[in-house]
């Protein structure tokens, strides 16, 4: 679970780092609009946006083909679409053990693993290049309720501290459970889902009681419930322009596959 | 477990944009609901405790066991924050865990963010919920009792979630409901196994040592008196989605048609809703969901008149 806490920040100073946070990430969700509505035959416009997303990367100062791996964790999920060449109507291209797989069938998974892929690219775009914070004041500006952004940043704050509490109870577990070498080690599924368990519950009362601690010093500080920031500057001009950019050449590549790629 | 991870987080693509968007509007008026209950409850309270015992949820999937042949089962949480928080402070901690797992690690999209709160926030903590607090009104809050109850509502938590993944993926067409809703549904129920055995374990020791935290008939639960119609509501949007799913028939059926023995298929002596439809309308899908929403109404009927039933023996106790 080491890569489950991994960060995707990766600090620099290009111009996509610099650019103001809110534009970054209506701009990342415009983009992964545009990808899904992609007509499903367009198949010219995939290299396309995949070019597009990359030169944006090298900009970032991020490597277009490390980015393209990146987003391959999400390539595990199309198991969940794996079936559909076997069993939408249509052309049998190719059978396997006795199933036929159909033209539209392939066309549609094909799609569709493309389409996330690349979306995950433009997401990883805005999560690599922006701090999480900046990230967080941008869903304020946004209009998201301000205390569910107080609450992840909360979340945020203590996600550290709570994995270390986690991983002294593993410690801690480690430490009481040696084996012998050949030996059978441990008990029963349930006897270990119940230490398991007995851990949560115990790193849950620590969690509990520790939020208790945080508002009472929260309490002697002044806190009345909300929280307080700075105001930014609205969004430039210029900043504005940099962002539309990439959703206009995107906006471009969807009209040239709707009228040309998409029968 | 390392397939749950992968099965229900969804990925930006997978769903349709109508879809997805629709998901959106869902979660947004939902956590909008949650945000108001859990404030009218813990007051200024809300955000160290909201926010810290999400963090408490990250931390704790890291805690896993070896199951079997090098595979490992790890808590999802909906169930155990359900118990310890009321359902909707569940929804808010979720919430806070599933986007903060899009955000900072990319387990999930961004555009089907709406669906993936839906799915593991909300969906999860009231199926959950919902079982485990109708069963409490059955065994009564024994300590035995509240930890069977518990097991039931994790299983049911994980499997309710895991049917919302196959609906969503079926409704935007990228996941065919035949092969799709049993390999979700059989994956998830082993997964909900998992699920029920260390929420039993977590919720035995906070009964054992803080016994205040899950004992009394805790006060966020008590706020969430509407959660019965929440519930009703999640159902009925599931059934509504039914059938617009396929047009194919379900998997069994579509192989007794295929084999021709569908003409020696029996029904069963009595039917209310013969084949789900009723009969006096028309149009299928509507009588689909016609037949889909009576039968919620139904089940939530008994289910309402059993607590009312119960909830009237024990005044009646208190009053000897």
């Amino acid at each position: 679970m080491a890569g489950a806490f991994q960060e995707r920040y990766r600090p620099g100073d290009s111009r996509i780092h610099r650019l103001d946070p809110r534009i970054k990430t209506v701009t990342a969700l415009l983009l992964i609009l545009g990808i899904v509505l992609t007509p499903e035959h367009a198949w010219p416009a995939y290299p396309l946006i995949w070019a597009l997303l990359g030169s944006m990367a090298e900009i970032g100062g991020i490597r277009a083909w490390r980015l393209g791996r990146m987003a391959a964790l999400v390539l595990p999920f199309t198991l969940a679409a794996v079936a559909l060449p076997f069993t939408m109507p249509g052309r049998t291209v190719f059978e396997i053990l006795g199933l036929a797989a159909s033209d539209t069938g392939l066309a549609r998974f094909g799609a569709v693993v493309l389409k996330s892929w690349l979306s995950a690219q433009a997401a990883l775009l805005l999560t690599t290049t922006t701090p999480f914070t900046d990230l967080l004041w941008a869903l304020s500006s946004l209009r998201v309720p301000p205390t569910l952004v107080t609450i992840l940043g909360f979340t945020y704050r203590y996600l550290h501290t709570l994995k270390e509490e986690a991983e002294r109870l593993i410690r801690a577990r480690d430490s009481r459970s040696g084996t012998l070498p050949g030996q059978k080690s441990g008990g029963s599924l349930w006897w270990r889902a119940q230490v398991a368990g007995a851990m949560i519950g115990n790193l849950f009362i620590r969690s509990y009681e520790r939020s208790e601690r945080v508002y009472l010093a929260m309490r002697a500080r002044g806190y009345t419930g909300e929280m307080k920031g700075f105001s930014r500057a609205a969004p430039t001009i210029n900043a504005m322009l940099s962002g539309a950019l990439p959703v206009l050449v995107l906006v471009l590549i969807e009209v040239i596959a709707v009228i040309l790629w998409s029968s | 477990m390392f397939v749950s991870h992968l099965a229900m987080h969804i990925p930006d693509g997978f769903l349709s944009v109508p879809v997805s968007l629709f998901g959106w509007a869902l979660a947004i008026g939902l956590i909008a609901i949650a945000l108001g209950q859990t404030k009218k409850v813990l007051g200024e309270r809300q955000v160290p405790l909201m926010g810290i015992l999400a963090a408490f949820i990250f931390a704790a999937q890291m805690i896993n066991f070896p199951v079997a042949g090098g595979t490992s089962g790890h808590l999802i949480g909906g169930m155990l924050a359900a118990i310890l928080l009321g359902p909707w402070g569940a929804v808010l901690v979720m919430t806070s865990v599933v986007a903060l797992q899009a955000l900072l690690f990319q387990d999930g999209g961004l555009l089907v963010l709406g669906f993936n709160i839906f799915n593991m926030g909300i969906v999860s903590a009231f199926a959950g919920y919902g079982v485990y607090s109708l069963l409490g009104k059955v065994t009564g809050h024994s300590r035995a009792g509240n930890l069977f109850n518990a097991a039931v509502g994790a299983w049911v938590s994980v499997e309710a979630a895991a049917v919302a993944v196959t609906l969503q993926l079926v409704v935007s067409g990228t996941s065919p409901l035949s092969v799709a809703f049993p390999a979700m549904v059989g994956v998830h129920a082993l997964i909900g196994i998992g699920e029920a055995l260390i929420t039993v374990g977590a919720l035995a020791f906070i009964q054992q040592a803080r016994p205040d935290l899950v004992g009394r008939p805790n006060q966020m639960a008590k706020r969430g008196a509407g959660w019965i119609a929440v519930g009703l509501v999640i159902a009925l949007v599931i059934v509504g989605f039914s059938p617009l799913a396929d047009p194919n028939p379900d998997g069994l059926e579509r192989v007794a048609e295929d084999q021709g023995f569908i003409d020696t298929a029996q029904g069963s002596s009595y039917e209310i809703l013969p084949d789900y439809t009723v009969p006096f309308i028309e149009d299928s899908a509507l009588t689909t969901i016609a037949a889909g929403v009576i039968g919620v109404l139904i089940v939530a009927g008994i289910g309402y008149s059993v607590g009312r039933l119960n909830h009237r023996n024990d005044q009646q106790m208190e009053h000897m």
